[in-house]
């Protein structure tokens, strides 16, 4: 390729980009792992070697050089945030599954990372809701509720298959999301529901503080300029305004706001799935309405669905809307009066 | 001051690294004389310029070498006193690398030709005959012939004159140099302008990172005592100096998409053209140098230098004090838009406002866009450069240009910030001479099927009209077939045949009375084809039974 102007070296890069994001996601993370225990790390672990794993094979089968796709860390990012999803004690094939389909079906045979239309994490967090039903909703409960959590041996060989997970029965739980959608559906009242000892002051006792180091990562990202507040504004804001709206109409019988915002996987989704910029809309105004259609998504999903929580299935639909919205949403170009209409 | 509340603002652009003190010096040294000068023969953008002089000749410093009879064109002058020695393709500075015909002239040891004093003229078309004699083109890059620009503008109409004082390319500071050292020259090119189209106002911006020009160009202006005229400062923001984010920043006013500036009454003019008005209306100097900034980190004594047209860029460079690096990569023009040389054997044209050594690094890796849209919040067209990639790339040109492609002005802001290091402009250049191409090819077969098209038309008239003369002659025919055994008992065949006969030279006889009409002043050409045509028509009649 020959080379021609302009002769500047751009000094972001992607790999930066990338390696922000991890850094953005230690926090919430670390906070993860204080309030679960050490069944995350074991996923993160497990997630991020299949992740590169797989990549380095299809791109073997594709013939393309392993170090500057490895090096990109977009696979590490997938596998982290699928990683995020899970819940906390998963066995192994469970992780293998999700991160295969992610990297397989959600990135490569599209082309790769930038030809994705759909956030490829979100992609096997879904095969996976959809196909394992009982290993995806064994929720562990933080240990400030279930006042015991599995020592890092006891995660490992949870994860391997190597002991009874049966003798654990007790540590688990329904998450608030499962506990609002259940008891909800018993036709009880929302104070009724909030007296279970599992919820905090404003989601669920853990959960609400890793949604606040969520955010806490998601400023840093902001700060560093790897995301835009487009997305993460538009998707808490229709949130809560949609939640808000419900609310006040009928504070018995909805999740109040707060609840909605620092529940399941709100704060993770605005900050560091909604904003995956391949799958994303790329207009300012686009960028607006497609984080805007996820929030609302994810609230008729979560109160009207048949899930607890509905990120996923958001930004999946959303994704699909991209092209439409990217096609509409079109700046106006210097010295024209108004955008072309586009039929 | 004014009423004009500007600097206006326009969409993106970046605070560039300006690495402009390193040029500076304070002064414009004049380059010596390399041994041969290899001038371009057409330097212009517009009708290629055709050789006047021929290898052999002896040739006088200000002579025309080369001209063209066309309206957008250029005369080319000799820089020197000296002889031609070959007329030849040589490597030119052209993106597609290839050679181009060059005159070759060694300069003789005593140049003894001088300035032969002004012209004192100050009627528009005296003056733009002037211009176009002397062989000025606008020399910020776009080497647009300027008496032709001047032409058009006059024909449209000039209300705001702008001076483009921006000079917003990192690195480099003919200008800015020009502004400092020849201000007085430069409003005097203002002035120039300001008899030729009569502006109600003249603007004249620059970047507010040239400190050293403002009280330059103020005094200049104040001492010149120019009406209507006035500096505005613009804020350092690349690419200012566009000529259309240029009257943005200035007026407010953004020009339409696909329009030019004269459309709207505006007129713009580099402050180094201005100087070269100067030198041709005051001193009867046609334009045979310019200023040429030479830096970069591979240069060791960057500086400006007022330099012969022609003058190989090796010899410039041995003149900044030689190459400072092992692996240089030389560049004409800026960073941002300046194009890339393969040997310094390439000579300075009237385009040449820069001569860029970079170092020759690794480049760095390329990614997959990853659609982060950094590109869309610097790019000063307000385009979305992500999706003109993607359908660039994929070759959806229909798409691409759906997406405004044209308005794209390379200027490089997206390619200078993409975390993917994507050579975008490269493949906007690419899908742009793409359909360029389909659209050259689209008109010849277009042009091809209205001539076929055309000639079935006219085949098939003519067989109508054949058909429909058989039809008559038919009919004639059977009517004459039919008509004798009729009249058999009535009329004697004789005496019918003999009144047909008279009735027909009656006719004849008639039509012959008959006044033809338009054949008053005929040529003699029309008068031969209408004899022509007579004689067939009477062959016709007399071959008729």
């Amino acid at each position: 390729m020959s080379v021609t102007s302009p002769f500047v070296t751009p000094s972001a890069s992607t790999n930066r980009i990338m390696r922000d994001v991890i850094i953005a996601l230690v926090p919430g993370t670390l906070a993860y792992i204080w309030f679960f225990g050490f069944g995350l790390l074991v996923n993160l672990v497990l997630a991020v070697a299949f992740a590169l794993l797989i990549e380095s094979a299809i791109l073997l089968l594709r013939r393309r050089p392993l170090k500057p796709y490895l090096s990109d860390y977009s696979a590490v990012v997938t596998a982290w945030l699928l990683a995020l999803c899970l819940p906390m004690h998963s066995p192994w094939w469970l992780v293998a599954v999700g991160v295969g389909f992610a990297m397989i079906f959600g990135k490569h045979l599209y082309g790769g990372l930038g030809f994705n239309p759909f956030n490829p994490a979100m992609v096997g967090y879904v095969v996976l809701l959809i196909s394992f039903p009982r290993e995806m909703t064994t929720w562990f409960l933080p240990h400030d509720i279930s006042g015991d959590m599995l020592g890092l041996d006891e995660a490992i060989a949870y994860s391997l298959g190597l002991a009874d997970p049966g003798q654990w029965d007790a540590l688990t739980g329904a998450t608030p999301l499962d506990e609002y959608k259940t008891n909800l559906g018993r036709n009880m009242m929302v104070s009724e529901i909030r007296q279970s000892p599992i919820f905090g002051d404003f989601g669920g006792i853990g959960w609400e503080w890793i949604a606040n180091w969520w955010l806490l990562g998601g400023i840093y990202l902001l700060y560093t300029r790897t995301i835009r507040w487009h997305i993460p504004l538009a998707m808490l804001g229709s949130l809560l305004l949609i939640s808000s709206a419900f609310y006040l109409v009928d504070p018995d019988s909805v999740a109040s706001p707060g609840f909605h915002l620092f529940s399941g996987g709100a704060m993770l989704g605005a900050f560091f799935i909604a904003t995956d910029p391949v799958s994303s809309s790329t207009t300012p105004v686009g960028r607006l309405l497609y984080a805007a259609l996820i929030g609302v998504l994810v609230y008729i999903i979560r109160t009207w669905g048949s899930y607890p929580d509905g990120v996923a299935f958001a930004v999946l639909l959303a994704n699909m809307c991209v092209p439409l919205i990217d096609q509409y949403t079109q700046p106006r170009v210097f010295g024209t009066h108004r955008p072309d209409d586009r039929t | 001051m004014s009423t004009n509340p500007g600097p206006f603002r326009f969409h993106g652009g970046l605070h560039l690294d300006d690495h402009k003190s390193e040029s500076l010096t304070g002064e414009i040294v004049a380059s010596s004389l390399p041994a041969q000068l290899v001038l371009r023969v057409s330097q212009h953008i517009g009708e290629p310029n055709k050789p006047l002089v021929k290898a052999g000749d002896r040739v006088s410093r200000y002579q025309p070498l080369a001209t063209s009879n066309e309206a957008v064109s250029a005369p080319l002058h000799s820089p020197v006193d000296g002889s031609v020695v070959a007329i030849e393709p040589r490597p030119i500075a052209h993106p597609s690398g290839h050679d181009d015909l060059c005159i070759v002239i060694e300069p003789d040891a005593q140049q003894v030709t001088a300035e032969s004093g002004g012209n004192s003229s100050s009627e528009p078309n005296d003056l733009l005959d002037i211009i176009r004699q002397a062989g000025i083109v606008g020399l910020g890059g776009a080497v647009f012939p300027t008496a032709a620009k001047l032409q058009t503008a006059l024909e449209h109409g000039i209300r705001t004159l702008i001076i483009n004082g921006a000079e917003c390319e990192p690195y480099i500071t003919c200008d800015h140099q020009l502004m400092n050292s020849e201000a007085p020259s430069i409003v005097r090119g203002i002035a120039i302008l300001q008899q030729i189209l009569q502006p109600e106002e003249t603007l004249i911006g620059i970047e507010d990172n040239k400190a050293s020009a403002l009280p330059a160009m103020q005094q200049a202006l104040d001492a010149a005592q120019l009406a209507n005229t006035r500096i505005v400062t613009i804020p350092s923001v690349y690419p200012s100096g566009g000529e259309k984010q240029l009257i943005r920043i200035l007026t407010g006013h953004e020009i339409a998409s696909g329009s030019l500036a004269f459309a709207d009454g505006f007129l713009t003019q580099n402050v180094g053209t201005c100087a070269a008005l100067t030198d041709a209306v005051d001193l009867a100097r046609p334009l045979v140098d310019r200023v040429v900034t030479v830096t970069g980190p591979g240069v060791r004594q960057p500086g400006n230098w007022r330099v012969p047209l022609g003058t190989p860029i090796s010899h410039l460079v041995e003149q900044a004090g030689g190459y400072a690096v092992d692996q240089p990569r030389l560049i004409m023009g800026g960073p941002m838009m300046g194009l890339p040389l393969d040997s310094d054997a390439i000579p300075v044209v009237k385009a040449t406002n820069c001569i860029l050594v970079l170092d020759r690094k690794d480049q760095p890796k390329v990614a997959e866009c990853v659609r982060c849209s950094q590109c869309a919040e610097v790019c000063p067209a307000q385009l979305l450069p992500q999706q003109l990639y993607w359908h660039s790339r994929a070759r959806q040109f229909d798409l691409a240009e759906q997406y405004h492609l044209f308005d794209c002005i390379e200027c490089g802001c997206c390619s200078a910030v993409c975390p993917s290091h994507l050579p975008l402009v490269q493949f906007y250049r690419y899908a742009k001479s793409e359909i360029w191409e389909q659209r050259r090819k689209a008109y010849k077969s277009d042009r091809s099927r209205r001539r076929h098209e055309f000639r079935e038309a006219r085949i098939a008239r003519q067989k109508a009209l054949d058909e429909e003369r058989r039809r008559q002659k038919r009919e004639a025919l059977a009517k004459k077939k039919k008509a004798p055994k009729k009249v058999k008992s009535e009329v004697d065949p004789k005496a019918a045949a003999v009144q047909a006969a008279l009735e027909r030279v009656k006719a004849r006889k008639q039509e012959q009375q008959v006044v033809p009409k338009n054949t008053d002043n005929l040529s003699a050409e029309q008068q031969r084809q209408i004899e022509a045509a007579e004689q067939r028509r009477n062959r016709e009649r007399q071959d008729k039974p």
